[in-house]
């Protein structure tokens, strides 16, 4: 049913129309409205059976929801930023286990300095967590992923993280079309578990294993991340025979079949990129564009496949990895390995920093011209920085940074983007 | 009503025959069919007080639950020596997570198997005290507060002994770790810290908490069935002394945990929604020093450069529980009984 609906309130609709059984709730920013409007449903009896769990940490939804998932019910809960990283122990802890947990992370950054909006910092830092990341470009694209989600992860009895921009998607009302109770039915069978705490038949889940099996365990986790390559694709095709909608799929390409120039993004910020690229066609420009949906596993072939015929490729990620560059750019140029393209690193929209198209218009042009150093730092106020690596030249005891920067910069609220 | 030891002849010990009691009061232990929850040959140390406590404990659950019993296990000794895949002691259904996460994870079985209508099937989480009242503090105090239906039991040998004995926070004054070494102006772990858990648990007002020690293993099994016959959260913390820990002999595990309650050095409670119902009188009280003496953790406080004024504080310790709780017959305080 198409309706003007809030992104979270979308995505709970949808997680309500995937029977979960369990549901883990904590509160942080952006995710908040998500798990709010569940708890509604279940407490007015509209999701049920369902338990919803207030607990007291994300360590703990991540560890109530390893309990629920280990004793057979299908589990669900919902994070972000710094609550992603308190529960990273856990995180590991499900994937090593096999349990198939879905997860919204609604992407957000990660401080110091605290800071409550988008960018990709979290979730990529869960890269090598055993859990696979779909990044949703849109609110009916994150509706979707979560309903391929459940059975992607239940088949592989591996645990999934559907990754949403904060606010941007969250918390933005727009059309979606949210699918009826037939549909996912008969998309996602009920959960059939591969271990299950069952007195009538005992097992032991989470014992110790030394390096006798420990590589093979490991292994284990990496084979299933290659069957979901293969697995991916057929789900979306699978899910636009029932729901009628391309949705999903490992990676999509826009405007790119002549294109020699390729910009690379995950998230919401393609559609800012594919706006860009339109106007840019208009003027003749040969520019298209390659969105990442799964992020882990990394469609390294299908990557290199749609990158060949170009000339260069510039990733555009709002992410950074301190010390080296890009972190989705580092596995986009192993994709590529031994093609020769040229290829370049944005960093951008860090802690919620606008993307405006104007930026990346000059951005996309010197890409073209093969203008660009390795790696950009889009809108990077360099005076700023600048000032304030000359005060720590010149003063030992130069005080906290951040204040130092805004001080600086003035009152920056109203000049945002 | 709160449990009634039974004196029998043969006084000075607690060692009497099932051939003495009505069927009815046989221990599970004696039942030939009891479950063996915690299978022989796994690999805990001579004299284990925690693989003693378990065996006991477990049983008794699944006894009391007719089988029907999930068991989830924080990090520790008890997972490390029960375990190692292929290898499992465990014949009930068992998890292990993480180090400081067994009540949350209870709480997510606990909520499988309601929404599954299975609530016919209970289930117990159980750490050390390491993971008890530290690292899993948080989760444990989460799962109270919602009266998850879960009972924890936490076996306390007052240190991180798979680790190499670091202090806990229920590690008592004085005693000597890895971390807290017989060095300096006042040897030992220091006063006036660490956590009281059971205290802390009432505070949560939960239907049920007790003490108990493997010196009685009647009364941890009479109050595991009685806990097992509650619904919400229950916390049971036994006492379970570790010959490596503490350096005792091994075949003095069980003593020791006497000469604890004894003393007045850990007493032996039972409470119901953050009150009091019953307590385990001193049999015949000792000074703490008798405790103490055996043990290698507390050598550093007798001999040639003894400290009498940190025994004194320890008996001081022992004393303020025998007053708070009652625990000899005479001057009993009457809300403790």
């Amino acid at each position: 049913m198409l309706k003007q609906t809030e992104g979270s309130k979308a995505v709970a609709e949808a997680i309500a129309l995937c029977r979960p059984e369990v549901i883990c709730a904590y509160p942080i920013s952006p995710q908040t409205h998500i798990v709010e409007a569940l708890g509604e449903m279940v407490k007015a009896g509209e999701l049920t059976p369902c338990e919803f769990i207030n607990v007291e940490s994300e360590f703990a939804a991540m560890s109530v929801a390893i309990g629920a998932s280990a004793a057979g019910a299908r589990a669900y809960t919902a994070t972000a930023s710094q609550g992603l990283l308190f529960m990273v122990e856990a995180v590991y802890n499900a994937s090593g286990l096999g349990l198939p947990i879905v997860m919204t992370v609604a992407n957000r950054a990660i401080g110091a300095p605290i800071n409550i909006w988008n960018d990709h910092s979290d979730s990529l830092s869960q890269r090598d967590s055993g859990w696979m990341q779909l990044f949703a470009e849109t609110n009916q694209e994150a509706v979707d992923l979560h309903i391929q989600a459940f059975r992607l992860a239940e088949e592989l009895s591996m645990p999934i993280m559907v990754c949403m921009d904060g606010f941007i998607l969250t918390h933005a009302f727009e059309r979606v079309d949210i699918p009826s109770q037939q549909q996912v039915d008969s998309y996602l069978p009920p959960f059939d578990p591969r271990q299950v705490l069952d007195p009538a038949d005992p097992v032991s889940i989470g014992a110790m294993v030394g390096p006798e099996a420990f590589m093979e365990v490991k292994y284990l986790a990496h084979a299933k991340q290659m069957q979901a390559i293969e697995r991916i694709p057929q789900l979306a095709a699978e899910f636009k025979q029932t729901f009628g909608r391309d949705s999903g799929g490992l990676i999509r390409t826009y405007r790119a079949e002549d294109a020699e120039t390729i910009i690379i993004a995950m998230g919401s910020v393609l559609g800012t990129i594919k706006d860009t690229v339109d106007e840019m066609r208009e003027e003749g420009h040969k520019i298209g564009v390659l969105g990442i949906i799964s992020y882990r596993p990394f469609p390294l072939e299908q990557v290199r496949a749609a990158l060949l015929h170009c000339r260069r490729f510039l990733v555009l990620e709002k992410s950074l990895a301190v010390g080296m560059g890009g972190i989705v750019a580092t596995d986009v140029r192993m994709a590529v390995t031994g093609t020769g393209l040229k290829g370049y690193t944005a960093i951008a929209g860090l802690g919620g920093r606008a993307i405006p198209k104007s930026s990346l218009h000059k951005l996309f042009r010197q890409a073209e011209k093969e203008d660009l150093p390795p790696v950009t730092f889009l809108d990077l106020d360099w005076e700023a920085v600048n000032k304030q690596l000359e005060r720590e030249r010149l003063t030992r005891r130069s005080g906290p940074a951040a204040e130092n920067m805004l001080h600086d910069k003035g009152i920056v609220s109203a000049k945002f983007g | 009503m709160s449990f009634q030891p039974v004196k029998f002849y043969q006084t000075g010990t607690y060692t009497v025959g099932n051939r003495l009691l009505a069927a009815v009061d046989h221990s599970v232990q004696a039942d030939p069919l009891r479950s063996n929850s915690i299978n022989s040959g796994h690999r805990a140390c001579q004299g284990c007080g925690e693989a003693l406590g378990a065996r006991y404990a477990i049983d008794a659950a699944m006894a009391e639950s007719h089988g029907q019993l999930i068991a989830v296990n924080a990090t520790g000794c008890l997972e490390v020596f029960s375990t190692p895949y292929p290898e499992s002691s465990w014949q009930v259904p068992w998890i292990h997570s993480l180090f400081g996460n067994a009540p949350a994870v209870a709480t997510g079985v606990a909520a499988a198997m309601k929404v599954k209508g299975k609530t016919d099937v209970r289930i117990v989480a159980q750490g050390g005290d390491g993971s008890t009242t530290d690292i899993g503090f948080g989760c444990l105090s989460g799962m109270f507060e919602r009266n998850d239906d879960v009972l924890y039991i936490c076996y306390d040998n007052e240190a991180y002994m798979n680790t190499g004995v670091q202090r806990s926070s229920a590690t008592p004054p004085a005693a000597r770790t890895a971390t807290t070494m017989p060095v300096g102006a006042e040897p030992g772990n220091a006063f006036g810290q660490g956590k009281n858990l059971p205290e802390i648990a009432m505070a949560h007002n939960i239907p049920y908490v007790a003490t108990a020690t493997v010196a009685d293993l009647r009364d941890l099994e009479y109050k595991v069935r009685k806990a097992m016959g509650i619904r919400g959260a229950r916390y049971i913390h036994l006492f379970v002394p570790c010959p490596l820990g503490w350096g005792t002999a091994p075949h003095d595990t069980i003593l020791m945990a006497r000469l604890a309650k004894e003393s007045g050095t850990f007493p032996v409670f039972e409470a119901e929604y953050g009150e009091v119902t019953g307590v385990l009188k001193i049999r015949r009280q000792i000074p703490v020093e008798d405790y103490l003496k055996p043990q290698k953790r507390f050598a550093h406080l007798f001999g040639k450069h003894a400290r009498p004024d940190m025994v004194a504080r320890i008996q001081a310790i022992a004393d303020r529980n025998i007053r708070k709780y009652g625990l000899l017959e005479q001057g009993a305080n009457s809300n403790a009984e």
